[in-house]
């Protein structure tokens, strides 16, 4: 990061925060003949994406470079019931189990640190890494999955990669990458009772579109951002990649060192104050140029939902759904079974699923709860509610959340990814309507057929309760405004 | 991966727009330890009725279509998940090169690791190209150019790298680890972390 020879003579020019986080880890740089090798400074594993990586540098004759840069865990495949009578755990399938098996093996193997079933840290990967301190600002952090952009919430660079790129990090510790264009959304404002961070990102992506971001890394930036808490900031920088961006972050500040103070394996002590003055400078410089900016008004942000078959189809829970002017749209709508010019208020729900990376994270569980306290969620509704990791599970229970959630008629699940993408036999039955506060809506996502409307847990939960969608500012005594 | 130097194929085509990975390879076909075999459930949810018969209406599952590499698809194709199960699929269905006007960064990542060439053209020329698929298509690497029988010629990006990787049958991993001395160097003298 800093100029080698005579500071004096040098005028560096001003540079993102993406910039600066890409300069500091160019191992070799980009030319027109080859990508820039960039190094990994954290990769994290999990069962359903690694196991073909393995193999791969088994069949080279190869080990990992770097097994203390490698954490793991498993959450995609795993049961969110408890283990039965005979001890076992009810995977939904052989293969199931058999994945998180090979993950196991291949960690013991290698030496990595693996959060295994029974751990009381294990957790949804991109839930445990920010809990732990593994995620740091100033850190390239990589995992085989979309999702990993959840990380750019402490200012690092953080993105998803395929198996055969899991394989070379683990080999080399390092990637192949041409450096995506910038993209700085900034959000100033502050935002209405009811609204929140899943709120602004469905928004965004309403917004730019769900290739708006495609080649680019997102700085999310303004006084919106500035005063969520880390939490928020993960949930908004997670969904970076449904707006097709490669990364999403946000600069630290003191709202990221506070969490990180606490976050057991952070540094601690005088590495700790050494790290966080390294980490102030991580911040986009004056003047610094992005190559597309956008920026948006948060009071125009209403308690926001999906009501098509991508997380492009953004719209306020009171906005009628627009008329489908193409193939695609009318193909969706035909697939939601929802009919354009009608808001989505009001339509019937089956299932509220709570959890994901996106909102699996304590202050999910406490928005939930809030809603769910003293009340009943409505008979025709199933409900699960599923905290991220162990650890959201054990502070949610000593805060008497599972008592509330169950009193209220809802399930309260084991920690993992579950009907997020329904991997583990916790599925929505073929026709049934889903509010999820999961990332993806695609087709069949959460089961085939199923149907998904994307939306905050506030609105999941309150959804719950009707027994249909339902605009969370009720719950605020804000009076309906006209759409 | 052997070399990869040019293509010649009718096409497949799937008009909709943003398929995504769910429908390319639906999740609950991802518990594999393996890469192959994958083909099978390929556009599953598209391509297999409830009771498990071929959708007639599906493409993949028109005769005359049986055998094609090359697929014509909607704009922002791949879209959704890092899942490198979506490429093996395609490539295990058949498939040798996508052509649409947008492709998703990580599944165009992930599908030139296993020779699957992402082409990437204007919308009006997939467009066009969409109503002719009995057309023999040639996709040549070297030229970074895809012809029509008729003498149209449409070049498209291929970065220079990838391009070598294919023609070459180079591969990164290989890459990668002949670079240990930079990565040594980088490791011993960055600022300690």
């Amino acid at each position: 990061m800093n100029s080698p020879d005579s500071p004096t003579m040098t005028t560096q020019p001003p540079r993102t925060l993406f910039d600066k986080l890409w300069d500091a880890h160019v191992v070799s740089p980009e030319s027109d003949a080859a990508p820039a090798v960039l190094y990994i400074d954290l990769h994290l594993i999990h069962e359903v994406t690694s196991p073909q990586a393995f193999t791969e540098l088994k069949s080279r004759g190869l080990k990992p470079r770097r097994p203390d840069r490698t954490k793991a865990t498993m959450d995609h495949s795993t049961p969110t019931l408890p283990a039965g009578a005979d001890g076992r755990l009810p995977y939904y399938t052989a293969a199931a189990e058999s994945q998180v098996q090979t993950l196991a093996r291949n960690c013991a193997e290698h030496g990595i640190e693996l959060f295994d079933m029974g751990s009381d840290q294990r957790g949804i990967v991109h839930v445990i890494a920010p809990e732990l301190g593994f995620t740091q600002p100033g850190m390239t952090i990589v995992c085989g999955d979309s999702h990993t952009s959840t990380h750019g919430a402490f200012g690092a660079l953080a993105f998803g990669i395929g198996t055969s790129e899991v394989g070379h990090v683990l080999a080399t510790q390092c990637l192949l990458q041409r450096k995506p264009k910038s993209m700085a959304i900034t959000v100033e404002g502050e935002l209405a009772p009811g609204v929140g961070a899943k709120d602004v990102i469905l928004h965004i992506i309403g917004v730019i579109g769900v290739n708006g971001g495609t080649g680019h890394v997102i700085e999310y930036r303004g006084s919106t951002i500035r005063a969520m808490d880390m939490e928020q900031r993960m949930t908004l920088c997670n969904m970076s990649i449904e707006a097709g961006a490669r990364a999403g972050m946000v600069a630290p500040d003191e709202t990221t060192f506070a969490w990180l103070a606490q976050a057991p394996r952070a540094p601690k002590g005088a590495d700790f104050e050494q790290a966080r003055r390294e980490w102030s400078a991580l911040r986009s410089d004056e003047g610094a140029r992005h190559d597309v900016e956008v920026r948006i008004d948060a009071a125009d942000i209403r308690p926001t939902l999906t009501w098509g078959t991508h997380p492009g189809t953004a719209i306020g829970v009171d906005v009628p759904i627009p008329a489908a002017n193409d193939a695609a749209a009318r193909k969706a709508l035909d697939y939601m079974a929802l009919e354009a010019g009608h808001a989505l208020a009001g339509t019937a729900v089956d299932v509220v699923f709570v959890g994901s990376c996106t909102n699996g994270r304590l202050s999910d569980m406490r928005e939930v709860a809030s809603v769910l306290r003293g009340r009943q969620i409505d008979a025709r509704v199933r409900m699960l509610v599923v905290p991220g990791s162990e650890q959201v599970k054990r502070q949610a229970e000593a805060e008497g959340i599972d008592a509330i959630v169950r009193a209220a008629g809802a399930e309260w699940r084991e920690p993992g990814c579950s009907m997020c993408i329904a991997m583990n036999g916790d599925l929505v039955a073929p026709g049934q309507l889903a509010v999820s506060t999961s990332n993806r809506n695609f087709e069949g996502r959460q089961g085939p057929g199923s149907r998904t409307l994307l939306a905050s847990p506030l609105t999941a939960a309150w959804a719950a309760v009707n027994g249909r969608v339902s605009d969370p500012r009720e719950l605020f005594g804000a009076r309906k405004e006209v759409a | 991966m052997s070399g990869f130097r040019e293509l010649r194929s009718q096409s497949v085509v799937l008009r909709q727009t943003n398929i995504d990975t769910d429908q390319i390879i639906p999740a609950r076909f991802l518990s594999t330890t393996e890469r192959a075999g994958l083909g099978r459930n390929a556009f599953n949810d598209w391509r297999w009725q409830a009771d498990g018969t071929p959708n007639p209406e599906f493409p993949f599952n028109q005769p005359e279509n049986a055998g094609r590499a090359v697929l014509l698809a909607g704009r922002n194709f791949g879209c959704g998940s890092s899942r490198e199960h979506a490429p093996w699929a395609l490539t295990d269905l058949g498939l040798r090169a996508i052509v649409s006007s947008e492709i998703a960064d990580i599944f165009r990542n992930n599908s030139l690791k296993n020779g699957l060439l992402p082409v990437v053209l204007a919308e009006d020329d997939v467009q066009a190209l969409m109503e002719r698929p009995d057309d023999e298509l040639v996709i040549d690497v070297a030229a970074r150019e895809l012809r029509t029988p008729d003498g149209r010629v449409y070049p498209f990006p291929l970065d220079a790298f990838a391009q070598t990787c294919l023609l070459e049958g180079v591969d990164e991993m290989g890459y990668l680890l002949a670079r240990q001395a930079d990565i040594e160097h980088y490791e011993e003298t960055r600022h300690a972390r």
